[in-house]
């Protein structure tokens, strides 16, 4: 033993381990009411409570209605619903939160009496729920039966051709809303312009919105290019929100004026803004939310973005921050709100935060389970990174799959997905160059095509944007102007496309509560109300539906494996031939080694699992063997497949009484004569990580076994990779065709084995 | 108005009720064709929403339960006649700090009142004003 004391003798290193884990990036802090620091409740939190004098709310929560500030006043003027409160508050929060799971009673009763709840007593009922209870009663009182999904469409260089082409992405995803920003404020109207070119490439109806200033937001609006707007902020104490700069009736005032001009209009809130902002009263995360949410609904807007969003990650710092998010989403969609339920800030930098944050949306359904999921790469987010992004869309395609959930989005394969990349720029650049905006090269356009983010293209920059920007103000060009072009352009069908969408304005059909357009219809909590009342009832994946979800790329099938057999065995002839000699019998010289190999073994089935040739892994076993000086046999096992059986027959055959068993997927056994079937000398069972020279090695200890003397058994390391994941469906293929060639009975037979001098 | 009230038996407007849809300058759902467009018959005051049509979805609204939405809607189409620059003011106005007095948020509800016969705003806006003033939001912000 040193003497010296080693590195760190006073850690357990397995700390170490788990500081160099993503996890240990995100900061928990500790709860702390009195500086807000609480998801639940906070002893500064009031009790819930009203009382009605001459039909008008007297008090709130505690709160005399001289004393009321602006956010009670709205709230006790427009939510609270003088003639029944008192009925409603009088039902106690524990019969509330069992009647939110309770399957006979209707959601719609649930709607009803919530207008009679003041924000304490929501928030005081839905945190009696555990998570499992919220999302179940998330999924019975979402307002629209069918499930929706909102992305993200930026990038880091506010390029519009890039733009364009993650939007024709976006929507063939299944996006039901793309959302974009911009990196630099007077880029909005370039922005704009190219995303509604994009989103009406391959299919139409994905609502879109461009995030700006508000009243530049409203203009690009009334100029056709946008259809909703999210990012009407309202926060739960009155000096956050005069921070934010509006107050309930300046916002209410806007939620008219989008409706005004046909555009859907949802609001934002989220816990943790007033945190964030400095302005918490001391009161919990949840109590706050609690009176945002009844202030959106008595400003009358049909919906919410809510579910922490800016303040999520904050919110997720603390103890059941995740679970208070889920809750507020809880609330909003009791108050009968449309609810894009967040998930749309990074809130950990451990994939398994993400993945376990978003599992109860996908479960309960949303009507926008992210109020904007990344379309896009991380760095090209030009709100921040959200939960799930570009990187992991293939994931969250396969959390649809395996939980058979509908998260809104569909498998795009390759060459769709470069066609409309093909398309989108091109219909944009020749809208562009019909205005006389800009002229986008060949090079600039092909770099678009194939890029995977921002990093990859040689395009347009944020100053480009911004000239571009300009000349669509400058000559007051709107939707028609674009609709127009892309006719005259050729592009026919986008042109129609993006008509299809204006012209959903006269109607105003999706201004109503939870309003989303599918295969050109609208659907809202009107005609398509969320009626779950139990199994058969409410959201069902349909089967052509479940089709969609489970069609990923590269799934593996049997007529894949026989193809790709089938091209090895044309290697493999070259390489080695087998003759049958004849019926095995027991050996008598104890310098022999018997290899027994599996039925299918180059008959069918020529590589292992890891790829190497069987006639490689056969030349590498005999090699080992005779490098000992002993003699190989090989022998074909007809009658089993099963690798302990395999290296028992062979063994008993063998004048040494040792022997190897291998199957043709690679899984080989040293086995002896006398020992019990599943009692074998080794074992290599990962086959997929088994390479040539631990074959050779292995026939080297056969033939040391053979000579009575006790080797280092050969191990095949591992550092923990899935094999099961990577490889079992594979393998069970495999192993199908090997034992469609066991027949019971047939003895082994000898076989002579000839390479033909044509390495792999 | 001899209508009789919508219900949600109406909704979609553009699917079950198509007749009763008109564009601002009185033109059919069906005159909206890319043909119309291509020919300059269409521009975009064609193509934005009538305070008809929000009176219809208020209905809708309120015969789905939804009283709030319905005042909202009914509140925007009061709005809809109202000039885009007098509608950023009003919004304006209506910030914290904007208006150093009442009577600056009084006489724009007049205005919507007087102007464009906007009741239910103005009545709202002068309730904001009412609230503003007990809540001291008539100081300096900038």
């Amino acid at each position: 033993m040193n003497d010296e004391t080693p590195p760190g003798a006073n850690r357990w290193r397995r700390f170490q381990d788990w500081d160099e884990r993503p996890l240990r990036l995100d900061r928990f802090a500790a709860e702390d009411p009195d500086n807000g620091f609480a998801a639940f409740s906070s002893p500064h939190d009031p009790k819930p409570g009203v009382t009605v004098a001459g039909g008008r709310i007297a008090s709130m929560d505690g709160i005399a209605a001289a004393d009321f500030d602006m956010i009670d006043l709205f709230i006790a003027r427009h939510h609270l619903d003088p003639d029944m409160t008192l009925e409603a508050m009088a039902i106690p929060a524990t019969t509330l939160a069992r009647m939110l799971v309770d399957l006979h009673v209707p959601r719609t009763k649930l709607v009803c009496l919530a207008r009679g709840l003041t924000p304490a007593r929501l928030a005081e009922v839905v945190a009696q729920l555990s998570m499992l209870e919220i999302a179940f009663a998330y999924a019975k009182m979402r307002a629209r039966r069918t499930p929706g999904n909102q992305g993200h469409v930026t990038n880091a260089k506010d390029d519009p051709l890039q733009l364009a082409a993650d939007a024709a992405v976006a929507v063939a995803l299944g996006f039901d809303e793309i959302e974009t920003t911009q990196r630099v404020a007077r880029n909005a109207w370039s922005n704009a312009m190219a995303c509604a070119v994009g989103a009406a490439v391959g299919r139409w109806g994905t609502l879109f919105q461009c995030s700006s200033e508000e009243a530049e937001e409203l203009r690009i609006g009334l100029a056709g290019f946008t259809s909703y707007a999210e990012t009407v902020s309202v926060y739960g104490t009155e000096r956050a929100f005069i921070d934010g700069d509006d107050t309930p009736w300046s916002k209410a005032f806007l939620a008219a004026a989008y409706a005004s001009r046909g555009i859907k209009m949802r609001c934002t809130s989220g816990a943790g803004s007033e945190l964030l902002m400095g302005f918490h009263e001391s009161k919990s995360l949840l109590y706050l939310e609690a009176r945002c949410l009844c202030l959106q609904r008595a400003m009358g807007v049909q919906g919410t973005q809510n579910g922490g969003i800016d303040g999520a990650p904050l919110a997720s710092t603390v103890p059941g921050g995740a679970r208070e998010l889920m809750a507020e989403n809880l609330i909003a969609v009791w108050l009968d709100l449309e609810c894009a339920s967040g998930n749309d800030s990074r809130t950990s930098e451990s994939e398994i935060r993400v993945g376990a944050k978003i599992m109860p949306f996908l479960m309960a359904g949303s009507d926008l389970i992210c109020s904007g999921m990344g379309s896009i790469l991380k760095y090209d987010n030009s709100f921040n990174p959200s939960l799930l992004n570009g990187e992991e869309m293939e994931d969250y395609l396969a959390l649809q799959r395996d939980f058979e959930v509908d998260g809104g989005l569909t498998p795009l394969g390759e060459e769709r997905a470069l066609s409309l990349r093909r398309r989108a720029v091109e219909a944009l650049s020749a809208v562009l160059d019909e205005l006389g905006l800009a002229s986008p090269t060949a090079a600039m356009k092909a770099s678009v095509v194939v890029a995977s983010g921002s990093d990859d293209t040689e395009s347009f920059g944020p100053r480009d944007a911004a000239l571009i920007a300009q000349g669509i103000q400058a000559r007051g060009l709107d939707v028609v102007d674009v609709i127009r072009a892309l006719a005259r352009r050729g592009f026919g069908a986008e042109a129609q496309n993006l008509l299809n969408l204006v012209r959903l304005r006269l109607s105003g059909d999706y201004l109503q509560t939870s309003a989303m357009i599918r295969d050109g219809r609208v659907l809202s909590a009107v005609n398509d109300p969320n009626d779950y009342g139990g199994p058969g009832t409410g959201y069902r994946v349909s089967p052509a539906r479940r089709d969609q979800m489970a069609g990923l790329r590269d799934v593996l099938d049997r007529p894949t494996v026989v193809h790709e057999e089938a091209r090895h065995a044309r290697d493999e002839n070259r390489r080695i031939a087998y003759r049958v000699v004849g019926d095995a019998g027991t050996g008598s010289d104890t310098r022999e080694v018997v290899i027994g190999v599996s039925p299918a073994f180059g008959v069918k089935l020529f590589r292992t699992v890891a790829g190497h040739p069987l006639s490689a892994v056969l030349a590498e076993l005999i090699a080992g063997i005779k490098s000992r000086g002993l003699a190989a046999r090989v022998v074909r096992v007809r009658h089993t497949a099963d690798t302990s059986f395999l290296g028992l027959s062979a063994a008993r055959l063998a004048g040494s009484g040792i022997g190897i068993g291998i199957q043709a997927k690679g899984t080989t056994v040293i086995h002896q004569r006398d020992r019990l079937p599943h009692n074998n000398l080794e074992l290599f069972s990962n086959a997929p990580i088994t390479r040539l020279p631990h074959y050779r090695r292995l026939g080297e200890n056969a033939a040391a076994y053979a000579l009575g003397e006790l080797p280092d058994p050969v191990v095949v390391p591992q550092r923990g990779e899935a094999m099961g994941a990577r490889f079992h469906a594979q393998v069970a293929l495999i192993y199908a065709i090997e034992t469609s060639l066991v027949t019971d009975d047939l003895t082994p037979e000898d076989l002579s084995v000839t390479f033909l001098g044509k390495p792999a | 108005m001899t209508r009789p009230p919508l219900t949600t038996a109406d909704y979609p407007l553009a699917e079950r009720r198509p007749d009763l849809i008109r564009t601002p300058t009185g033109k059919p759902l069906n005159a909206i064709t890319l043909d119309a467009i291509e020919r300059g018959d269409i521009a975009i005051a064609d193509l934005s929403i009538t305070a008809d049509a929000l009176v219809m979805q208020a209905e809708i609204a309120e015969a789905a339960g939804r009283p709030t939405l319905g005042q909202n809607l009914r509140r925007a189409a009061e709005l809809v006649a109202v000039p885009q620059d007098v509608v950023i003011r009003v919004y304006e106005l209506l910030r914290p700090g904007r208006a150093k007095a009442k009577e600056e948020i009084l006489t724009a509800a007049r205005a919507l009142r007087d102007d464009h016969g906007a009741m239910l705003m103005a009545a709202f806006i002068e309730e904001a004003a009412a609230v503003y003033e007990r809540r001291g939001l008539f100081r300096l912000r900038y």
